[in-house]
């Protein structure tokens, strides 16, 4: 055996040796792609308003596991114990769950969740939407209570606004320059104040343009629409919810639910409270319309429209319901309609989806859901609907 | 931390411990040291220790792992690492104090006999390792760059490879048949045993083998097996699979090893240190260090604890002292060739199978248990009935007895190029939602169906992954063997 060779510890290969870089920004990468494939599961569960942007969620990740064939969890395994480890003892959880340096490659513990904020979903799931451009909404951005926020320095002032540090500097930079300092009587170096060196803080008016959004959520309660649809239309009115509230500062949703009868409910209602009776589906867009013209004129907001229904509505009223939609579309940004079938529902009900293509308004959009697979999808599609009414009013 | 030694001081003890390396009669590699921060210590854990590694997104994951799992203090990071090539290299923490480094040093040098003389390192050429790792980094990252491939299909090949890694040969010191021969054995079966009444028996019908089947024997080396036998695989793609191939196969005796070995390089650390005749603040601390190491850990298993008791009562049989407290005198024969004998011999199941007696189980109480739904239940403990079982259960829980064997059968099934895969049970299930994935890796590499047949619950199961995604084949043909016949 030769002498054996010691290499001591170097800075800069400290500071180069982060090699792992690369790997980890790519994991990073996989861990969101994870998150916006589970997007679906996570919003069905949320509730839509009242939700802080702080609000951590956790979210169940399958795209970074890495898999191999393994021996499921039920196989025997061997411990230590303390010495009067008896047969039948439940060990706790926490200890059979992480057995310290356990022998082989059993695979470890993978972390299935992770948790990150509201916002940090919201942006990971819209980061991949192009989103339509806000240009246009301008119009309807309105000028709010402007604030004060300061803006640079002035030679000239108030005396309240003057800046005691930067003055002082600027007085010891003129010194600076002044090789000579003049000498006083007294023998001191005396070096006062100039006007010039005073500096004060220019506050100027903000002038913030407030814009304006409401989500008007509309549902049909009536008897045919059990929990399964409910849930449904819950994940897409929250994705719109949060869709908006990217683009808007001031966001407000109003729920509407209809059957034979509209009328505007709380969030909880909404979606817990069952209903019953029969559908008149235009009784919810005049009522949404009555809505806009007493709280939301058009001219002041941003007004998102989405109709969930199971498309089973009586059919006399499908003329006025046709009428309602087109005039709906008109005072709309974007105004949509799901119908939710979901698959073996036994709902072989009318469909209004042929209904609703008379409409040939570009920002109106008619969609079907069968399962929670297809919410994502047909968002896009609905988001795509809102471009497309740019495009149209923009040529 | 306030750094209270130098490299000389380093040189000095190292000096020291290598005489009495010597003395002890370990026969080490050349060993380097590198001095590092705990930034570049994470970084190496997550590229297994090597200088250089090819990358994948895997590494930056167990990377982000180590690292919230240190800083969140659920675990500390080792004192070293040291690295299986000669001459052995070993990492050393910046932040640790001289009387760490000093336990560490005598650890390494246990680690690095150890990897010289085990058998089942025998044909890891340590030589090269180094620069093997280096040459497959290079590789990979010339492929990741390589316009008309770029990283995406890079990783679509690694991350499917990866997933069958483990799914090889694991007596990596055994050679493995060449296919001529595997011919050879098939012709030589086939022949019927002499028979020494061949006049009254009736001739035993003559088949003969179909020696262009694929594979002649059930092949374990799966990436191995698909990189020559995939037709449709760019050189590239197969390169990526040799190159994870030979990876898991140069790390696949430290699988199997890790109980003696860590118990080895701890049993050692313990004798040198005791023998260096340490200033007393030294010496105290060092036994601070050494029984965390070597602690046991309730409910788990830590395999320096383990190692270091069954390295210890081995000596202490052979060298025929039965009080734990007796230190064995240097000069005795007998248990210092058996531990030098035993840690060239075996690997840890053996090691486990032939050392573990039931006083020793007893004292370390060791038990088996099982996981409920709910709650963690201990099944069995070791006492004089039921020893034997918790020591069993231990086998098939340490090495590469952790990973299903997964046997490729049939490459033409059917003469349809379709791949049959036997897992062969052992009572213990194969987890399902793992098994989905992976055979869809399986599938993704062999881009034909891809059969495996299993157990489930006692009953015979065939799971499919095709084109259309995974399914399970209903075999309408009963057991062959009746438990009555």
């Amino acid at each position: 055996m030769t002498e054996s060779v010691f290499r001591s510890y170097s800075e800069s290969d400290a500071l180069r040796s982060d090699r792992s870089a690369g790997d980890r920004l790519r994991h990073r990468q996989k861990v969101r792609e994870a998150i916006r494939e589970n997007v679906v599961d996570i919003v069905a569960e949320e509730s839509i308003i009242g939700q802080s942007r702080d609000k951590i969620i956790k979210v169940p990740i399958r795209g970074v596991r890495e898999y191999h064939f393994i021996f499921g969890d039920d196989s025997p395994r061997v411990g230590s114990g303390p010495g009067d480890s008896q047969p039948g003892q439940v060990i706790d959880k926490t200890e059979g769950a992480q057995p310290g340096g356990k022998a082989g490659n059993q695979p470890g513990v993978d972390y299935y969740e992770t948790e990150i904020t509201l916002e940090e979903l919201v942006d990971i799931m819209f980061e991949d939407l192009d989103l339509p451009d806000m240009e246009r909404k301008k119009l309807r951005e309105v000028p709010v209570e402007s604030m004060r926020k300061r803006k640079g320095f002035r030679r000239v002032g108030v005396r309240a606004h003057l800046d005691k540090k930067r003055t002082a500097m600027a007085r010891m930079r003129r010194k600076q320059a002044a090789r000579t300092p003049p000498v006083s009587e007294l023998g001191l170096a005396r070096f006062p104040f100039h006007r010039d060196d005073l500096k004060y803080r220019h506050i100027v008016r903000d002038l913030r343009f407030q814009s304006n959004a409401v989500v008007l959520c509309i549902m049909d309660t009536s008897g045919s629409m059990d929990t399964m649809k409910k849930y449904l239309a819950r994940s897409f009115f929250f994705l719109l919810y949060q869709f908006v509230r990217t683009r808007y500062n001031n966001v407000q949703v109003v729920f509407i639910a209809h059957d034979a009868q509209a009328r505007e409910v709380s969030e909880e209602e909404f979606f817990t409270k069952g209903g019953s009776g029969g559908t008149i589906i235009s009784s919810g867009y005049l009522k949404a319309l009555e809505i806009i013209k007493e709280r939301f004129h058009p001219s002041l907001w941003n007004v998102y429209a989405f109709h969930c229904s199971d498309g089973d509505n009586w059919t006399q009223d499908n003329p006025a319901a046709l009428r309602a939609a087109r005039e709906l579309a008109e005072v709309c940004n974007l105004f949509g309609y799901g119908e939710i079938k979901p698959l073996n529902s036994g709902s072989y009900g009318d469909s209004l989806l042929e209904l609703f293509e008379k409409i040939e308004a570009a920002n109106f959009h008619a969609l079907m859901i069968e399962n929670k697979e297809d919410i994502w999808p047909s968002f896009k599609q609905l988001l795509l609907r809102e471009r497309a009414g740019e495009m149209a009013d923009y040529p | 931390m306030a750094r209270s030694w130098t490299i000389q001081d380093l040189e000095y003890w190292d000096a020291r411990i290598q005489e009495k390396v010597r003395e002890f009669g370990l026969e080490c590699f050349p060993q380097e040291f590198e001095v590092c921060d705990h930034e570049q210590m994470l970084g190496y854990m997550a590229y297994h220790g090597m200088p250089a590694h090819y990358p994948h997104w895997s590494f930056g994951k167990a990377y982000e792992k180590l690292k919230t799992l240190y800083s969140y203090g659920v675990s500390g990071l080792p004192y070293e690492m040291v690295i299986n090539a000669a001459p052995s290299l070993a990492y050393l923490m910046r932040e640790n104090s001289l009387c760490l480094q000093i336990l560490t040093i005598a650890h390494v040098y246990g680690h690095n006999d150890f990897f010289r003389n085990n058998f089942t390192f025998r044909n890891t050429r340590p030589e090269l390792a180094i620069a093997h790792f280096k040459l497959r980094a290079d590789r990979v990252r010339r492929y990741a760059e390589d316009p008309s491939i770029g990283l995406q299909r890079v990783e679509e090949i690694l991350d499917a490879a990866h997933a069958l890694s483990l799914q090889c040969r694991r007596d990596t010191a055994i050679r493995k048949l060449l296919r001529t021969e595997q011919q050879e054995r098939a012709l030589a079966d086939a022949m019927p045993p002499r028979d020494p009444y061949a006049g009254i028996h009736k001739p035993r019908e003559y088949r003969t083998p179909d020696l262009n089947k694929l594979p002649l024997e059930p092949e374990e080396d799966m990436l191995l097996f698909i990189a020559e036998n995939q037709p449709y695989l760019s050189e590239w793609q197969k390169d990526l699979l040799r190159i994870v191939h030979d990876e898991s196969q140069y790390f696949i005796p430290q699988i199997e090893t890790k109980i003696m070995n860590e118990g080895w390089a701890s049993y050692w650390h313990h004798q040198i240190m005791n023998s260096l005749d340490l200033p007393e603040d030294l010496h105290l601390e060092f036994l601070v260090h050494h029984n965390q190491v070597v602690r046991p850990h309730p409910g788990g298993l830590n395999p320096y604890y383990l190692g270091f008791k069954l390295w210890e009562d081995i000596r202490r049989r052979h060298d025929g002292v039965q009080s734990p407290d007796a230190v064995p005198s240097p000069g005795a024969a007998g248990g210092r060739e058996k531990i030098f004998e035993v840690r060239e011999t075996d690997r840890d199941v053996s090691f486990l199978r032939r050392f573990l007696t039931e006083p020793m189980m007893r004292e370390m109480d060791l038990f088996e248990y099982r996981r409920e739904p709910d709650q963690t239940v201990i099944t069995q403990v070791s006492d004089a009935d039921h020893w034997e079982a918790v020591r069993d259960s231990l086998l098939r829980n340490v090495g590469m007895a952790t990973v299903p064997v997964i046997r490729i059968v049939d490459a033409d099934f059917c003469h349809n190029r379709v791949l049959l895969l036997r897992h062969e049970h052992d009572g213990r299930d194969l987890q399902r939602e793992y098994l989905e994935k992976t055979l869809g890796y399986v599938h993704r590499l062999w881009d034909r169906q891809v059969l495996l047949e299993t157990t489930v619950s006692g009953k015979k199961v065939t799971f499919s992954f095709d084109n259309g995604g995974f399914g399970e084949i209903r075999t309408e043909q009963p057991e062959r063997r009746h438990p009555q016949d």
